[in-house]
């Protein structure tokens, strides 16, 4: 980055901040800061919610998810827009007629205040993880990568969306959020369309290339559990977990609830439901298009480039220079036999094409062998390295081959991403301790300029909390997977609370809490114990909590009328 | 002493007839809306396995 690249970051950054927080600053009451507006329309719904799913995690993982297992990871989305369209019929013209604040308000008013509690607490203990990794997650690549400081990455970004979070409320998260994916948006199709330009084939030649590595394995119809991703894990899976996200989590529900209607709700969520998997997708081709970029042009044997340096100094056998050494060779090997393959293709001699594609997917085969082992090699040399770098492929593709401006374009981007899903859970967290906890159980009666303040002061203890968590914690795997990970675990049984709430009406608050409580602790047993695709584990929460729900009323005889609420 | 449910301001919903109108062209009710989501989801998963099969 030079000072183009950095006056780029720090202006777009500083200025959307700063017009939000001054934008937003003052509220009318406690609706006004947790729900904002009640004028907004569709698009700033469905922007909203666009950004809130979609942090820096989607765009700097995400490429590399691509461009190692290639577009796979598309069909984890495969059950969203069923379940958007589920939440449109059902769930939102409850929320709407309830006029609740948050969901878990829900929980209380069908069941009752134990129920609503558990709720916002699955929700407080798993948004409050993954909150910590969405400032973390962002800031250990871009320091890695960049040469700052762990810790002032994370304090800057942390404590800027802290900022304007905490004095503009829900209006200054939507209002951010619209000009951050502006900048997010600009930046991907300008990177999308420098890396075609720069890439010395075709589109359709890349596509060969691409195929012929096995990178176009969009769906995939195996039935084998262990599989992760497949066409049933995400249609099924994937359903329950965008349920549960869409539905239950406050993070989202917080955006969709605030519309000047029913019908600007519901239009945001079809918005999203419609664009959603074209934009994964396209997020998926940009690592795939990277990765046959790198079959032309020299590729790094480690994309972090910080921790191979660091791993040569502690090296003593020479051993990885020598990996390094052969993995160039194997690269250079393969290339001979990819534009070999290229030739025979377009001269239409199918026979020498079959040929030079085999040639060229064994060298693949031994240049990824070779990787591996030089990734073997650092871990025993040093056990506390991160030996996967697929979060680095898209960073060290922009540091290396795009031009300054659009440099600091991409990487405000990034922190664009991570500030506006932030944002959101800030304010959700915030949200839900004051309505859920506070206002409910500590002081019941007290003025709406009160619970404002209240509410600011808990979005700043969560934002601290989060960035504590992220100045301490050290992460594992591929930061999109480990997300959705911690989703998975807890998201089932919440989903089966609510569709036992929208659905099953003779299921009494005490049946339902001790199902649910069961519910979640055989996930937990189960996650440690198998090695299913972690799709499976909203399915199996969520059906465990309906099924148990169902036991243990059946168990304890009919629900007393006076005990099942009526909603209307 | 009242809940503190009781001190929301309610937030003025429009009448529920137009909450029924999708304000958009060709798709006039919900259903239609929601099928017309599906179909683009069908297309989404169809252009996808083509891809899929072209290039494998």
């Amino acid at each position: 980055m030079n000072f183009l690249d950095l006056a780029v970051l720090v202006c777009s950054m500083l200025a959307i901040a700063a017009y939000g927080t001054w934008h937003t600053r003052r509220h009318r009451d406690l609706s006004h800061y947790l729900r904002g507006d009640e004028r907004v329309g569709w698009l700033t719904i469905g922007i909203s919610v666009a950004a809130t799913q979609a942090s820096a995690i989607t765009f700097i993982s995400t490429p590399g998810q691509g461009f190692e297992s290639g577009l796979d990871f598309v069909q984890n989305y495969f059950g969203m827009p069923l379940a958007l369209i589920l939440i449109c019929a059902v769930f939102l013209p409850f929320y709407r007629r309830l006029n609740v604040y948050t969901a878990y308000e829900f929980l209380g008013r069908r069941f009752d205040a134990k129920t609503r509690l558990l709720g916002a607490s699955l929700f407080l203990l798993q948004r409050g993880l993954a909150a910590g990794i969405t400032i973390y997650a962002p800031a250990i690549i871009l320091s890695t990568v960049l040469g700052w400081r762990l810790d002032l990455t994370i304090i800057f970004s942390g404590l800027l969306v802290i900022i304007y979070t905490v004095i503009g409320g829900s209006r200054a998260v939507s209002l951010t959020q619209k000009y951050q994916m502006a900048i997010i948006f600009s930046g991907m199709a300008a990177a999308f369309i420098i890396l075609l330009i720069k890439l010395p084939a075709t589109i359709g030649d890349a596509f060969t290339i691409a195929g012929g590595f096995k990178k176009i394995n969009a769906v995939n119809f195996s039935v084998d559990p262990h599989r992760r991703y497949t066409f049933w894990t995400g249609l099924l899976g994937g359903l329950f977990l965008s349920l549960s996200y869409f539905g239950t989590d406050q993070s989202q529900v917080q955006r969709y609830i605030s519309g000047s209607s029913l019908r600007e709700s519901r239009l945001g969520l079809m918005f999203n439901a419609v664009l959603k998997i074209p934009m994964q997708f396209f997020i998926l081709l940009l690592g795939v298009m990277v990765f046959v970029f790198y079959q032309f042009e020299p590729q790094p044997i480690f994309f972090n480039q910080s921790a191979w340096n660091q791993a040569l100094q502690h090296d003593p056998n020479g051993k990885l220079q020598m990996l390094e050494q052969e993995f160039e060779a194997a690269h250079a090997q393969k290339l001979q036999f990819i534009r070999q393959w290229l030739d025979a293709k377009h001269n239409g001699d199918r026979a020498a094409t079959a040929t030079a594609q085999a040639q060229a997917l064994a060298a693949f085969d031994h240049s990824d062998a070779v990787r591996a082992e030089a990734q073997t090699v650092m871990q025993a040399n040093d056990p506390g390295v991160k030996s996967n770098d697929a979060d680095y492929v898209f960073v060290s593709f922009i540091l290396g081959y795009l031009p300054h401006g659009l440099i600091g374009l991409l990487i405000a981007a990034f922190f664009a991403a991570a500030l506006q899903s932030k944002a959101a859970e800030l304010n959700a967290l915030g949200s839900t301790t004051t309505v859920d906890f506070y206002r409910h159980l500590i002081k019941r009666d007290a003025t709406d300029a009160h619970y404002v303040i209240a509410s600011k002061w808990f979005t700043l203890f969560w934002g601290l909390v989060a960035l504590a968590f992220a100045l301490f914690a050290n992460l594992v795997e591929n930061l999109i997977q480990a997300i959705n990970i911690v989703g998975s675990v807890f998201y089932g049984v919440v989903l089966g609370l609510f569709l036992v709430a929208f659905f099953l009406k003779r299921v009494s608050g005490t049946a339902i809490f001790w199902a649910a409580l069961v519910s979640q602790a055989l996930v937990f047993i189960l996650y440690f114990s198998l090695s299913i695709s972690y799709l499976w584990y909203n399915f199996i929460g969520c059906a465990a909590c309906v099924l148990l729900g169902l036991a243990i009323q059946t168990a304890m005889g009919p629900a007393d009328k006076a005990t099942l609420a009526s909603v209307p | 002493m009242k809940p503190p449910e009781a001190n929301i301001l309610p937030v003025e919903a429009p009448p529920e007839n137009e909450d029924e109108l999708t304000g958009l062209p060709l798709l006039h009710s919900w259903r239609s809306v929601y099928l017309f989501v599906f179909g683009c989801f069908v297309l989404s998963v169809l252009v996808l396995l083509a891809l899929t099969v072209i290039y494998s």
